[in-house]
């Protein structure tokens, strides 16, 4: 039994060997990768977390990480557990919506509208869970309200709380757990003070939520406040006038085994892409992944050259 | 073993018995999707098994041709159903799930109506043409009464098959009993999703002995039905 496991285990690593040899021709890295822990980078399940992930993965492998990609999970809720468990060990997050899930009751630490505060309290909630925030980037991806044109210039819509006198005859879409979100609709009854006729369930900033705004079938809808769509479809933004949003810059989300596994540059080169994740870096690579239709391995691929981080 | 407890006081919160998105409204529209979808596949399937099954010709290419609708994936054809049904402006959710629900109901229609119309015996058909009846009027007064049991087995199946898919039109943002288990799953909900899961399988038993009660009641006098 033993016996046939070592055999396995032989097979089993030089069929590894065999793949990486294949794979992207970085040869030479056999030492160093036996120093480097194996990461695996996951994802929720849209684009620009596929983007993230994927400069996170191909800076990690152009320095000699093996990297698995997990991505497309599921949303916050598959995703956390996930990395909690060690199923994945690396992830890229928005500081104060992670805060806010994890320390449901704001009893550790409330996000806020600072970014290096916001990172503080999220680090405390994370201990319990044996998690790292890393740096966090200048880009954000946060939840924001949009109307069609038509919609803003009937009824006079710039900010959310325009919304006040008429949202009682609008219907209200996006992710079905919008209505419980502290960000979503909760969010826009406690500080706007706004109620809607009815909300609709469609998805997380995706193409239904898109396609309800277009067919009128609803009235306000929840994407992301880098959604290529808004400049595409000719969208309005409502400005978020009374800060219902927190600071929700993106950074890595790592557990501490790895890091303790690791001898610092793994730290040190996700880092370095937060330091030049702007939110015009982010936007422009979303654009290119979901209008231009581009593929997010070539995107991050191509931006992790222009920016000096691989080769 | 809490759930239990949670599905059932899920059930008794009188929240979820009222407006657009209580039980009611969710069964109502849970029953036009699927009773829509059926009809249209009734109107498709019937006067070309009947055609077949009368002539007897063709019934094998034409019944394998309609079982592909059995091998296509639902969730697939919901996502092309999207696709097509919003350049039209034919919006999300109804018209992108019937697009899946049609080709699922079409193949045991087909089938029991070709089998129903075929399996009339021989005999009975030739002694009715012999006393110089029309082949419109076999069909009509003969063969489809006799059949009529079988008939109505496949579109109990087609039935059945339809309610329990039904439910993945709330992926594409439609009503129906699927909201609660697509919305118990992204909310973590498990006392919904279980709710909802419930709600359908009531729903699809009570349409399989809906149907099966309508082929006993449709049998002519003096013939068994085993089903």
């Amino acid at each position: 039994m033993k016996r046939g496991r070592t055999i396995f285990a032989a097979l089993f690593a030089v069929a590894l060997v065999a793949t990486a040899c294949g794979g992207a021709g970085s040869g030479g890295t056999g030492a160093t990768t036996a120093a480097r822990p194996a990461v695996i980078v996951g994802s929720t399940n849209f684009y620009e977390q596929i983007t993230l992930g994927e400069l996170y993965a191909q800076v990690l492998e152009a320095n000699g990480y093996k990297v698995t990609r997990k991505f497309n999970l599921g949303n916050r809720e598959i995703v956390y557990p996930a990395i909690k468990s060690g199923q994945i060990d690396v992830v890229a997050e928005y500081l104060a919506t992670l805060l806010a899930f994890v320390d449901k009751d704001g009893k550790i630490a409330k996000p806020t509208t600072d970014k290096s505060q916001t990172a503080t309290g999220l680090q405390k909630a994370l201990d319990a869970d044996g998690l790292t925030v890393l740096d966090p980037a200048d880009a954000t991806d946060q939840n924001g309200f949009v109307v069609t044109k038509d919609t803003a210039s009937s009824k006079n819509l710039k900010k959310l709380s325009d919304l006040a006198p008429v949202a009682k005859d609008m219907i209200l879409g996006g992710p079905p757990e919008c209505p419980q979100r502290p960000f979503c609709q909760l969010g826009l009854k406690n500080v706007y003070g706004l109620t809607f006729k009815d909300f609709k369930p469609l998805d997380a900033g995706g193409p239904l939520t898109v396609a309800a705004l277009e067919g009128k079938q609803i009235d306000v809808g929840l994407l992301f406040t880098s959604d290529p769509s808004i400049v595409a479809k000719n969208f309005v933004l409502l400005d978020d006038d009374k800060h219902l949003q927190l600071a929700d810059n993106i950074a890595p989300v790592v557990r501490k085994d790895l890091i303790s596994k690791d001898d610092g540059t793994l730290k040190k080169l996700l880092n370095s892409i937060s330091a030049k994740l702007t939110q015009a870096e982010l936007n422009d690579m979303n654009k290119q992944v979901a209008v231009d239709k581009k593929d997010n391995k070539d995107v991050a691929a191509a931006w992790l050259k222009k920016q000096g981080l691989i080769k | 073993m809490t759930i239990f407890g949670d599905v059932a006081r899920w059930f008794a919160d009188p929240a979820h018995w009222q407006g657009s998105h209580g039980i009611p409204v969710r069964v109502l529209e849970h029953l036009e999707l699927s009773g829509l979808a059926v009809a249209i596949a009734l109107v498709i399937a019937v006067p070309v098994a009947l055609y077949l099954g009368h002539t007897g010709r063709g019934g094998f290419i034409a019944i394998n041709l309609a079982n592909i609708g059995r091998a296509l994936p639902s969730l697939a054809l919901i996502g092309l159903g999207l696709a097509i049904a919003i350049p039209l402006g034919l919006g999300l959710g109804f018209w992108p799930t019937m697009f899946a629900l049609v080709p699922l109901a079409i193949p045991p229609i087909m089938t029991n109506t070709f089998v129903a119309i075929r399996e009339v015996d021989r005999d009975v058909v030739d002694a009715a043409r012999g006393m110089g009846l029309k082949e419109s009027e076999i069909l009509g007064t003969i063969e489809i009464p006799l059949g009529l049991p079988l008939m109505f087995g496949g579109i109990g199946t087609a039935a059945v098959n339809v309610v329990a898919t039904a439910t993945l039109g709330a992926i594409v943002a439609g009503g129906a009993l699927g909201r609660f288990i697509v919305d118990g799953l992204a909310l973590q909900e498990y006392d919904q999703l279980v709710a909802g899961a419930l709600l359908v399988a009531l729903l699809a038993i009570v349409t399989e002995v809906a149907f099966t009660a309508l082929a006993r009641a449709s049998a002519p006098p003096g013939m068994t039905v085993s089903r």
